[in-house]
C-alpha cells in the first residue's frame, strides 16, 4: 500500500568552500550551522523529521523560504540520502520539483516527451504513444514540433506538468511552480490533480499558498528552520499562521 | 527505485534508505546494472550533446574531422621536416598517434565534468549516476567517430595498407572505452568534491602529450624504452596505434594496459560504493 514512513531523518548540506577560520567562527554563532565530526560546516537542512503519510492523504508542507520544503521533497524522491535516519516511500514517484529538469531547451516539445519516457525507463516506442496525450492535454497544438526554447514560461509548465502526470504516479510530490500555468490551464491542471488523488495515491506538496492549502489538502506539516513545527489537519495548522 | 516499473506491474516500488545501515555496495552495483540497462537514455543524451554544440552549423560536427585533419596534416608536414623523415611515411605515424591522443586527451577532461555537468539532473530527479557516466563516454565514442576515419583516408592517401592485423585496434578501443568509464566515474566524483582537480588533470593532460610518443616515435629513447610503461597513457595508446601502424602491439603493452585497466576499475568502484550517496551534494 503506498505510503511514506519518515523517523528521524535529517539532511545536512556541507559547505565545502568555507576556509577561513573566522568566517567559520562567525557562521559557526548561527544556530543552523554546526562542525561535523569532520570539521566541516554543515547546514542542518533538516533535522529529525519524523511522521507517516497514509494512503490518500494529500499533505502541505508549509513554511518560510529556506524552511526544507523543497529540501524534504528532494529526499523523498530520493535525492539526497538522509546522514541520520529510515525513510521509506511506498508506490511509484511522480516528482513536479522543477519544471525544467531534464528538458532539452533544443529540442522540440515532442522530442522531449520521448527523452523524459527515456529518463523514466520506457522504450522509444512508449514515449511517443504517450506524446499525442501530453500535447492534447498542454493544449500546445502546432507549438509540439517546436523547439521548447521558443515557448513562453506558460508552455513549459503546461509541457511540464502533462509529462509529469501522464505516468499517473501513486506519490506525488510537487513544489508549488505548477502555479505559473495560466488560469484555463489551472482548472484543468486542477482536475488532472484532483484525478489523481482521488485515486487513493499520496500528494506531498510545498506551498506558500494557504489558500491552496485549503482547498487542495487535508494535513498541513509546517516546517521552520528544518524542523517540524505543526502537523494536523490543513484548517487548524493554517489558522495558526 | 531508480528505474521505477510503469503502474500496470502489480508490486508499487519501494524506495527504503536508513542512515543506520547503508547497503552501500547494493545500491552501487544497482546504480551500474541500471544505467546499462537502460543504455538508450545516455545514448540519446550523448547524441543531443554533441547536436546541441553543433546547432546551425552547416557542417555540424563534421568541423571536428576538419579541424583534426588539418592539425595532422600541419603537424605532419612540420615534424616530418624537423626529424628528416620522408612525409607520405611519416604522416601515418602522426595521424594515428594524435588522433588517438586527443580521443584519450578530450575523454580525460570531459571525464571531470562528467557528474557536475549533469547538476541540474541530479538535483531533480533520481537516476542511476551512472547514466551521466555513460553519457560522457558515449559523447566521447562519438566524437571519436568523427575524427577516427581520418587515419583511413591518410592510409588510402599514403598508399599505405596495414593489413588483417588492423583489426587489432578493435580490442584497443574497447580497451579504452572501458577506461573511459572508469576515469568519467572517479574524476566525475573527484572533481565535483574537489573543484581543484580539473585544472590539474587539464595540465596533466598538457605534459602528457610531450611525455608520451605522440609526436616523435618510442624507438628515439634508445633503450631506455621499457620505462615508457610507466607512462599509463603509452600502453594506452600503444594497443590501438600498434596494430594499425606496426602490425599488432607488444605483449608488455598488452599486459600494461590490463594492469592500469583493472587498477583503475578497483580504484574507480571503490570510490563509486564509498562515496555514491554524497554525490548529489558535492555538484
Amino acid at each position: 500500500m503506498p505510503h511514506i514512513s519518515v523517523e528521524g531523518v535529517t539532511i545536512e548540506f556541507p559547505l565545502y568552500h568555507i576556509g577561513a577560520r573566522s568566517l567559520k567562527k562567525r557562521l559557526l554563532a548561527k544556530s543552523r550551522l554546526r562542525e561535523d565530526d569532520s570539521h566541516r560546516v554543515v547546514v542542518a537542512a533538516l533535522r529529525e523529521l519524523n511522521f507517516r503519510i497514509e494512503r490518500g492523504e494529500r499533505v502541505a508542507l508549509i513554511g518560510h523560504n529556506g524552511a526544507g520544503k523543497t529540501t524534504l521533497l528532494r529526499t523523498l524522491a530520493g535525492v539526497y540520502q538522509p546522514v541520520a535516519g529510515r525513510l521509506e516511500v511506498e508506490g511509484l514517484i511522480g516528482s513536479l520539483i522543477d519544471p525544467a529538469a531534464g528538458m532539452d531547451q533544443e529540442s522540440t516539445g515532442r522530442e522531449n516527451i520521448v527523452l523524459r519516457g527515456l529518463f523514466r525507463g520506457l522504450s522509444e516506442r512508449e514515449s511517443e504513444a504517450m506524446a499525442d496525450e501530453i500535447g492534447a492535454f498542454s493544449d500546445l497544438g502546432e507549438f509540439l514540433d517546436v523547439p521548447v526554447r521558443t515557448y513562453s514560461a506558460g508552455m513549459q509548465v503546461r509541457l511540464s506538468f502533462a509529462m509529469a502526470t501522464v505516468i499517473e504516479p501513486q506519490v506525488l510530490l510537487m513544489d508549488e511552480w505548477f502555479l505559473a500555468g495560466d488560469a484555463a490551464f489551472m482548472q484543468k491542471a486542477r482536475e488532472k490533480l484532483k484525478l489523481l488523488v482521488n485515486d487513493a495515491d499520496i500528494l506531498v506538496l510545498a506551498t506558500h499558498d494557504m489558500a491552496i492549502v485549503r482547498e487542495w489538502c487535508t494535513r498541513a506539516i509546517r516546517l521552520e528552520a528544518g524542523r517540524i513545527v505543526a502537523d494536523g489537519p490543513a484548517e487548524v495548522v493554517t489558522r495558526e499562521m | 527505485m531508480l528505474d521505477q516499473p510503469r503502474q500496470n506491474e502489480a508490486e508499487a516500488p519501494v524506495y527504503r534508505f536508513d542512515a543506520a545501515m547503508p547497503r552501500r555496495r547494493e545500491d552501487a552495483v544497482e546504480d551500474l546494472v541500471t544505467g546499462l540497462r537502460r543504455w538508450r537514455l545516455p545514448v540519446a543524451l550523448a547524441w543531443l550533446d554533441l547536436r546541441n554544440r553543433y546547432r546551425g552549423s552547416v557542417l555540424g560536427p563534421f568541423w571536428m574531422t576538419l579541424s583534426t585533419g588539418a592539425m595532422v596534416l600541419g603537424l605532419g608536414l612540420l615534424y616530418a621536416s624537423l626529424f628528416k623523415q620522408p612525409f607520405e611515411k611519416f604522416l601515418p605515424f602522426v595521424a594515428v598517434s594524435l588522433i588517438i591522443w586527443n580521443l584519450i586527451a578530450q575523454t580525460v577532461t570531459d571525464a571531470c565534468t562528467s557528474l557536475t555537468s549533469a547538476e541540474g539532473i541530479i538535483r531533480q530527479m533520481p537516476l542511476p549516476y551512472s547514466v551521466h557516466v555513460l553519457r560522457c563516454v558515449f559523447r566521447n565514442a562519438l566524437i571519436a567517430a568523427h575524427n577516427l576515419p581520418l587515419i583511413l583516408i591518410v592510409f588510402v592517401a599514403c598508399g599505405l595498407w596495414p593489413g588483417t592485423e588492423a583489426f587489432g585496434a578493435i580490442p584497443g578501443l574497447l580497451v579504452l572505452a572501458l577506461n573511459a568509464f572508469f576515469a568519467a566515474l572517479l574524476l566525475g566524483m573527484l572533481c565535483a568534491r574537489f573543484r581543484d582537480i580539473g585544472p590539474i588533470v587539464a595540465s596533466v593532460m598538457q605534459l602528457g602529450f610531450f611525455l608520451t610518443p605522440v609526436i616523435w616515435e618510442p624507438r628515439l629513447l634508445q633503450g631506455s624504452g621499457d620505462w615508457l610503461l610507466l607512462n599509463p597513457f603509452y600502453p594506452m595508446m600503444e594497443i590501438v596505434r600498434g596494430p594499425l601502424i606496426e602490425g599488432g602491439a607488444s605483449l608488455g603493452v598488452w599486459l600494461a594496459a590490463i594492469a592500469y585497466t583493472v587498477v583503475a576499475g578497483a580504484v574507480a568502484l571503490a570510490f563509486f560504493v564509498r562515496f555514491r550517496g554524497r554525490i548529489a551534494f558535492w555538484v
